[in-house]
């Protein structure tokens, strides 16, 4: 069993959309097996917190600074492609 | 229809079919209705406003008529609150991930949102209508409170 992984949560403001998502994402992975420690922030306290989080689901584009992994998260808000987008999670989650 | 989204709006603060013309326009609109309901303080027009121009809250949903979702920080909120627009053209907003990019709008939810563990119901409220096609459609033809409760229920 490997280490549970951390997945931050970002938007603008880190409080609306962010926590949309990483309730969508929760429950989506609960429902493929998975579960994970969950961070949220604003878009940009992200380079300042990447380095302690395995990859970053973000509604708002992120400084390209970054390094780990970034998944689009709008599809949590619209709907549209959110299979392919959790397909993507669950990859990152099972590396 | 289950969303729950009526129970969270104030029925003072839905403004349908209105004539404004700009992204700006319509969120003083709304941010008024909750400014004189007491949800927010005189700066939270502001700073929505403001945000909006750096990040902004257009959402795709690939439609003539999107949805946008304004909002800012906790600081500007006295209690939580939503309130919606509905316009007879859609206005401008840029594209939530990809700011470059211009989406017409045709419905607005302005969200006064302090404490994301409680607001988690509000969220997914909103996320369940703008993800239904069927509901969207029902409030673009919204003319009264009685319309949008039979859509939102």
């Amino acid at each position: 069993m490997s280490k549970q992984k951390t997945i931050l949560f970002a938007c603008g403001t880190g409080i609306a959309t962010s926590t949309a998502v990483n309730v969508a994402v929760t429950e989506a992975m609960k429902k493929r097996g998975l579960t994970f420690n969950a961070q949220q922030a604003k878009a940009t306290e992200v380079p300042g917190l990447a380095d302690s989080v395995d990859f970053i689901v973000s509604t708002t584009p992120i400084s390209a600074s970054v390094t780990k992994p970034v998944i689009k998260g709008l599809a949590f808000l619209t709907g549209i492609g959110k299979d392919k987008v959790l397909d993507e999670i669950e990859a990152q989650l099972r590396k | 229809m289950s969303d729950g989204l009526m129970q969270l709006l104030d029925p003072e603060a839905i403004v349908l079919g209105s004539d404004a013309s700009t992204n700006e326009e319509i969120i003083r609109i709304l941010a008024g209705r909750l400014e004189a309901l007491g949800y927010v303080k005189s700066s939270y027009a502001d700073a929505v406003v403001r945000r909006e121009m750096t990040i902004p809250t257009g959402l795709p949903l690939e439609r003539a008529d999107n949805v946008a979702v304004p909002h800012t920080d906790p600081e500007h909120v006295l209690k939580p609150g939503i309130a919606m627009g509905t316009l007879i053209k859609p206005v401008t907003f840029a594209n939530m991930e990809d700011p470059d990019e211009k989406l017409p709008v045709g419905f607005v939810f302005l969200l006064a949102i302090n404490d994301k563990d409680k607001q988690i119901e509000a969220l997914q409220s909103v996320m369940a209508t703008i993800q239904n096609p069927d509901a969207l459609d029902g409030l673009r033809s919204a003319r009264n409170l009685d319309d949008v409760r039979a859509v939102l229920g």
